[in-house]
């Protein structure tokens, strides 16, 4: 459904004649109906850049995306706009990504309105069916968003994301910046509504137990290129790429023992690429 | 909401009613007014107050209070023209600068300049010069005057708007952008609009009744600044006239500059306790003196003030850490875990305040009642500091080796050729490959691991009995995070001392805590040793965060059925 080919995004430097800075080089990918893709990697390596570049919020140097068989980079603004319809995003932070001044059905509604698919009335009852899908009660209609906690904006944050009924989902961190109880819920909320509407995800996340948890395949990025690609189990158990399996044996486990045995093997991983 | 507000400030309400009562009473002039405008009474020429005219007559025999009235429409007209054409091109053109950065800021940044850079007098007196004697064209031309005000206003505005996460979702959500504008943007920058706006019409008021002062303008309409000129000459026949109009436009002015004051209170401040209560005197529990083990804390309560009494964030709190272990003190958001480890380093936010039976003993000294200059002493040589923003905890104004000789100096009373060998020495401890280089670099020339590893050298230089870390990997990476929970290890093993890590993170719990607190809304709800807590958690609460962990859950598999 949608296929990157060797997507190259370059930031302006600060200034006349400085060099930029590359944030991708050759990243090539692609995401199926129905599919999770996971995106991992640690701050600066690309991760984010890779979705704002799908969603056309960064400028794509060269290279091709490729979605539906329409090609995504050079599009003109109206027709990305169309776009809007099959592709849509839930970001990281629920406080900035909602604005503060509208109420939850204002938020919700606006998409709809603003693409022509419902009229004001349609729109509502469809507003009451998305707060449903969510599992926020249709009393939260007339609530500012800062009235809700963060699991339940991230949950506004993905009813919005719904509404046009997309056929992606960029998800841009969206777990990371609730607590531990509500990240476990909020992606099993996305895992049952990829089920029951088989909308594919790319879901970019800095913590590989978390993509382990939703991803179909997996592609771990490092300093904008990435490095491994491949199917969950494959690239969680059986790492081939250095990289990957120093990410692998970092994340400690909420075990004492075994954590010991990890910080060990960590050691030696460390150790032995010191030799080498 | 902000209306209601505004509302509560006693000055702001007479502010608004002297100013409705102005904008009414010019209004409805041939209503109101006893008198034409233009009548004569020759018999009334600078006649005083009363006689037969409410506040007297002017230099032709007219009726001042009546002149008054029929100007107040002419004046505010001219106000309200200066205002809309500065508003209109000022916020429309502040606008797109914003949102569109690039060329357009570039060219209407130039026009805005080069506009504020004329001067305002002399360019409306060759207005007159030029163009005749009209009023209402020179305030059009002042109105052109005053729009870069509100073009670099909004600019600024639109430009910390535009990066919100929610502009960028409603670009995904195919809104247009002339959408955007009107819908995201506009609704965040009305509110300084609004205020600027206020102060410019009273501007508008000042400069205008000033060229009618000079002469300028149209001598058969009644203004202010023209009254104000009529009683200007004839100053010394009656003294009280020049009073009307100067009162009229000073309450004017006045009024709109308060209302726009209150405006940006309400705005800008949030709801304030007006008076915190006197806390109640704290009576710390004696704790059993036998076996004091290094931090003993008892009965913890932490309140904030607020319009009744206190509101409590940590409720009882009992903790020990003993020397040389790691306690880990693990729960959500809002549990009160930072709260707590803050309360022993003294650091609670301002207000924040121990109440009822608290005790903090350290090393058998109870410091929940030591006074301020004591706990200080106390801070970086015996209790030592990890915070969880890196960055943010270094002064980007100083060199990374300065904000380490700096407290060494204060601490140790080392000379500054040995705190500099010494900081060298601790750099090179906490593994920083270039301990020389980090010495001598700002802090945005480092990564953020380095500066949590150059933290955490100042956290040990005191070689604390106690370290007390707060999420300190959370903002890391996951390898660095790896390697500085091996580097706290270390040192913790070498130094011997105990360690209060706060953290949400049961991994990092698992790795090197070896006793576990878990709280939750203020309280601990249970204690252990790190094995069996995760072996076997007792409380409810502890076995649902562990069951949220995700480590250990299994993989979602290879998508096999072909959906399409």
């Amino acid at each position: 459904m949608l296929e990157a080919h060797n997507v190259v995004v370059e930031y302006a430097g600060r200034g006349w004649r400085s060099k930029g800075f590359k944030a991708l080089h050759d990243v090539s990918f692609d995401i199926k109906p129905h599919e999770t893709l996971g995106l991992v990697g640690e701050s600066g390596s690309g991760k984010t850049t890779i979705g704002r570049a799908i969603l056309g919020l960064v400028p794509v140097g060269s290279g091709s995306i490729r979605f539906d068989g329409r090609e995504l980079v050079g599009m003109s603004r109206r027709e990305r706009r169309r776009l809007s319809d099959d592709i849509q995003v839930v970001f990281q932070d629920p406080y900035s990504s909602l604005n503060p001044s509208m109420t939850v059905e204002d938020i919700l509604v606006e998409p709809l309105v603003a693409r022509r698919t419902a009229d004001r009335r349609q729109a509502s009852v469809r507003v009451r069916t998305l707060l449903d899908q969510v599992g926020l009660p249709h009393d939260a209609v007339h609530r500012l968003p800062r009235e809700f906690s963060g699991g339940q904006r991230q949950r506004i944050a993905i009813a919005r994301a719904l509404a046009l009924q997309p056929k992606l989902i960029v998800c841009d961190e969206p777990v990371s910046a609730l607590d531990l109880s509500t990240q476990a819920r909020v992606l099993d909320l996305f895992i049952s509504i990829q089920e029951e509407t088989g909308v594919a995800y790319l879901f970019i996340s800095h913590d590989l137990a978390v993509v382990r948890h939703i991803s179909h395949r997996v592609a771990v990025l490092y300093r904008g290129d990435i490095v491994e690609y491949g199917d969950v189990l494959d690239v969680t158990e059986r790492p081939e790429h250095p990289y990957t399996k120093r990410l692998l044996m970092a994340a400690p486990l909420p075990d004492p023992d075994r954590q010991a045995v990890r910080r060990q093997e960590r050691r030696d991983l460390l150790a032995s690429e010191a030799i080498a | 909401m902000t209306a209601r507000k505004v509302f509560r400030n006693p000055l702001a309400v007479a502010a608004l009613v002297i100013l409705l009562v102005i904008v009414l009473a010019s209004v409805f002039a041939p209503l109101v007014a006893p008198h034409s405008p233009t009548a004569l009474r020759l018999d009334r020429i600078n006649a005083g107050p009363g006689s037969g005219y409410l506040l007297g007559g002017d230099g032709a025999g007219r009726d001042i209070f009546s002149r008054l009235l029929y100007a107040g429409r002419n004046t505010l007209t001219g106000a309200v023209i200066a205002l809309s054409v500065a508003l209109v091109l000022g916020v429309v053109s502040g606008l797109l600068s914003g949102y569109y950065g690039g060329l357009l800021d570039g060219v209407l940044g130039w026009g805005a300049n080069l506009l504020m850079a004329l001067p305002t007098m002399i360019v409306l007196l060759a207005l007159f010069q030029a163009l005749g004697s009209s009023i209402y064209l020179a305030m059009v031309a002042f109105g052109v005057m005053l729009s870069p005000g509100f073009h670099r206003l909004v600019r600024s505005q639109v430009m910390a708007v535009k990066h919100e996460l929610y502009v960028d979702a409603a670009r995904v959500s195919g809104l247009s952008d002339p959408r955007i504008i009107g819908r995201h943007v506009l609704l965040v920058v009305r509110a300084p609009i609004v205020i600027q706006a206020a102060v410019v019409a009273g501007i508008a008021i000042v400069v205008q009744s000033g060229l009618e002062f000079l002469g300028l303008g149209d001598p058969g309409t009644p203004t202010w600044g023209g009254m104000l000129q009529d009683a200007f000459t004839n100053i010394y026949t009656s003294r009280i006239a020049i009073w009307w109009p100067g009162m009229t436009i000073a309450l004017t002015v006045a009024s709109l500059v308060l209302l726009g004051n209150a405006i940006r209170d309400v705005i800008q401040r949030t709801e304030r306790v007006r008076k915190p209560p006197k806390p109640p005197e704290l009576v710390p529990a004696t704790p059993d003196t036998d076996e004091l083990p290094l931090l003993r804390i008892t009965n913890l309560t932490v309140g904030y003030p607020s319009n009744d009494g206190y509101r409590e964030v940590v409720h009882g709190v009992d903790l020990d850490v003993r020397h040389g272990e790691v306690m880990g003190l693990v729960g959500e958001s809002g549990s009160g875990k930072t709260q707590t480890a803050f309360s022993v380093l003294g650091l609670l936010s301002p207000g924040g305040t121990l109440l009822g039976q608290s005790s903090i003993a350290f090393d058998g000294t109870e410091l929940a009642r030591l006074p301020e200059s004591e706990r200080r002493a106390l801070r970086g040589r015996r209790i030592g500091y990890i915070p969880q923003e890196p960055m943010s905890n270094l002064d980007p104004c100083f060199r990374v080796g300065e904000q380490l000789v700096e407290p060494l100096r204060a601490v140790s009373g080392l000379s500054k050729q040995a705190a500099v060998t010494e900081a060298l020495h601790l750099l090179e401890r906490v593994g920083i490959p270039e301990p020389r280089r980090t010495f001598a670099a700002y802090p945005h020339e480092i990564s953020g691991g380095m500066a949590q590893r150059v933290l955490i050298a100042g956290a040990v230089s005191g070689k604390p009995d106690l370290l007390i870390a707060d999420e300190p990997t959370t903002a890391l990476d996951v390898t660095v995070q790896a390697d500085v929970l091996d580097l706290l290890r270390g040192l913790q093993t070498e130094f011997g001392m105990a360690m209060l890590l706060v953290t949400h993170n049961f991994g990092v719990v698992a790795d090197i805590c070896d006793r576990v607190a878990v709280m939750q809304d203020g309280r601990i709800v249970e204690v252990n040793d790190v094995r069996p807590l995760f072996a076997s958690p007792k409380h409810p609460y502890t076995q649902t965060l562990l069951g949220s962990t995700l480590e250990d859950s299994a993989p979602r598999t290879r998508l096999e059925v072909n959906h399409a």
